[in-house]
């Protein structure tokens, strides 16, 4: 359980992590998202207390992280890639930081085997590829068996393989019950694997949601309907599960929980005429573009002056 | 977690909290991880062994020189005139002192080099616990390493210039004290430069600030009028460090426990600074 409250870290003049309200609950993996530079890694940061708040807070299971008696055993980090001294084996790293809570050496050799790093073990760790690094990173937060799990950018670096790992790795912490706080910018990687998001651009929160509600709010999913009889159609359509949403006046109306082609039939059937019926595929990654296009830090300056995706 | 702890056994409590082991992060445990941090990076052997090196065959050399010039018949140096057999021995304890305070410094400000801090303070976000353990765990490695080298080089550097005018023994009044001093002195040094790597959270600006300190503000201060330098001379880390291996003392020098205290405050003035930055900025 991590609870954030009007959490704000300025940089003299630039705001990294403007007020930010949200709760990440236990038993699900939730999606932190949001552009380059949109103060993930700070937030994440004020999280462990590496970074003091310029004002607000932020608890974890109901206190500050660093008032806990056993801070790893509350909360497992990965932070940016490396945190790591290059000349320091795998497992002599491991062991340093097991040493600070009174963990067993068997816990180190089992978050290695974990891990998949027992054959590099005795590697110095400057010698780890990015995909090493990270393995070793996340073998270090779960060292302490912690409740709250927080990866910064896990599956940076990693092969398909690790990827699949990660995911599978998140899924299972959070049956176990743990709270898991995934940070990405990549919507398409967090969409596999959260079922909560909280979604941020230049320091704010923009959205604090569920993956299903953000593509229903982005009109993912439904389909736009024009008919004479606007009313008729709506009263026809309507059911458990759908939703019609038309002004008044106007022939357009938005479906959702029903495909096009069962509207076609629909309609057909009580003989309704249509004059269009399209189905509007919103992808998460649009969803996710169309809410932090504004908060975008880092623009590249684009070739076409539509980027909706109404072209794809 | 924490209140469930208080009542252990019971059934409920069981059920509730079946995450098993409870940890704890304890000054002890901290000290033990610092220990175990020092000694498993190469950089820690190959410094101290510099150190030692140093200490043991630039006090050889020393020696050596002082008896080939003593035999050769020419007029003494004028370095060599005042000199003891405690003296030659430490004539290394300048260049040790670099040794050793370079690995001081690396072994904190090599923390925010290498990112390491980060996996430190998340383990210990009390933080001043880390700074404790390395300082002591430093300076006393620092000083068991230094203590012994000061031995080894004085029973080398006696066995060489025995027979000589200056011949001194460990037994001499004195002796025992000044090695034990060098030892002592070069411990400290290690955790000036543990708390300026700190302080400073650079490796380059740390090593810096402990030679301009050790070796080049010494040479300004002969800049200033002389009837300032008597004032400040004394008191600088270097020269109440020297006073307390120094076998013979004047009135321009401290007294071996008076340059201890002085070193020791400035002991501890380069660790409150550390200690501040380290509790008041982000890592």
């Amino acid at each position: 359980m991590i609870d954030a409250q009007q959490l704000t870290k300025r940089y003299g003049q630039k705001t990294a992590v403007d007020d930010l309200d949200f709760t990440v609950k236990p038993g699900t993996v939730t999606g932190f998202l949001g552009p380059n530079g949109a103060g993930k890694s700070t937030t994440m940061r004020m999280i462990v207390g590496l970074d003091a708040p310029t004002s607000g807070s932020v608890t974890v299971n109901g206190r500050r992280y660093a008032r806990h008696q056993a801070p790893l055993q509350e909360v497992g980090a990965l932070l940016e890639a490396k945190s790591i001294h290059p000349g320091r084996s795998a497992g002599n790293h491991l062991r340093a930081l097991a040493l600070t809570h009174g963990i067993p050496r068997r816990r180190v050799d089992e978050v290695i085997e974990l891990a998949g790093l027992g054959s590099v073990a005795k590697k110095r760790a400057g010698a780890f590829s990015l995909g090493m690094g990270q393995r070793l990173g996340i073998a270090a937060a779960l060292l302490g068996d912690p409740q709250t799990v927080m990866l910064d950018e896990p599956v940076n670096g990693l092969d398909p393989e690790g990827v699949l790992w990660i995911r599978n790795l998140l899924t299972s912490l959070a049956a176990e019950g743990r709270t898991v706080f995934v940070s990405s910018h990549l919507m398409s990687e967090v969409a596999l694997v959260a079922d909560h998001l909280i979604i941020v651009g230049r320091g704010r929160l923009l959205a604090d949601t569920t993956v299903r509600d953000l593509v229903r709010e982005a009109g993912g999913d439904t389909v736009k309907v024009a008919t004479q009889h606007p009313t008729r159609l709506r009263d026809v359509l309507s059911g458990p599960g759908v939703e019609v949403i038309g002004r008044v006046g106007s022939e357009e109306l938005q479906v959702t929980g029903m495909t096009a082609r069962e509207i076609g039939l629909k309609a057909a059937e009580h003989g309704i005429p249509l004059f269009e019926l399209t189905a509007k595929a919103v992808s998460l990654e649009e969803a996710f573009m169309d809410l932090t296009r504004d908060a975008v830090e880092y623009h590249g300056s684009m070739t076409g002056a539509d980027t909706s995706g109404s072209t794809a | 977690m924490s209140t469930l702890t208080a009542t252990p056994d019971t059934p409920e409590s069981a059920q509730a909290a079946p995450a098993g082991p409870v940890y704890r992060v304890t000054g002890r445990r901290v000290l033990f991880s610092e220990w175990a941090k020092l000694w498993s990076v190469r950089s820690t052997w190959i410094t101290l062994g510099l150190g030692l090196l140093f200490l043991v065959a630039f006090g050889v050399i020393a020696a050596s020189h002082y008896r080939s010039g003593l035999h050769s018949g020419r007029p003494m140096d004028r370095d060599f005139a005042s000199a003891t057999a405690v003296s030659l021995s430490l004539f290394g304890t300048n260049f040790a002192q670099l040794a050793l305070g370079v690995l001081g410094v690396l072994i904190t400000a090599g923390e925010y080099s290498t990112g390491m801090i980060r996996s430190t303070l998340v383990a210990v976000p009390r933080r001043l616990p880390v700074l404790w353990s390395k300082a002591a765990v430093y300076g006393l490695v620092a000083l068991v390493v230094a203590t012994f080298g000061a031995f080894v080089a004085f029973l080398a550097a006696s066995r060489i210039v025995s027979g000589t005018p200056i011949a001194m023994g460990l037994g001499h009044a004195g002796v025992a004290r000044s090695l034990l001093g060098a030892g002592l002195y070069l411990g400290l040094v290690g955790v000036i430069g543990t708390a300026l790597g700190a302080l400073l959270r650079s490796v380059a600006g740390g090593i810096s600030v402990l030679v301009a300190a050790l070796m080049l503000v010494p040479g300004l201060i002969s800049l200033l009028p002389s009837s300032w330098q008597g004032d400040i001379d004394p008191y600088l880390p270097s020269h109440a460090g020297a006073s307390m291996f120094a076998v013979a003392h004047d009135s321009t020098t401290l007294s071996p426990a008076a340059g201890l205290l002085v070193l020791l405050g400035w002991t501890a003035l380069a660790l409150a600074g550390a200690a501040y930055r380290l509790l008041r900025s982000d890592a």
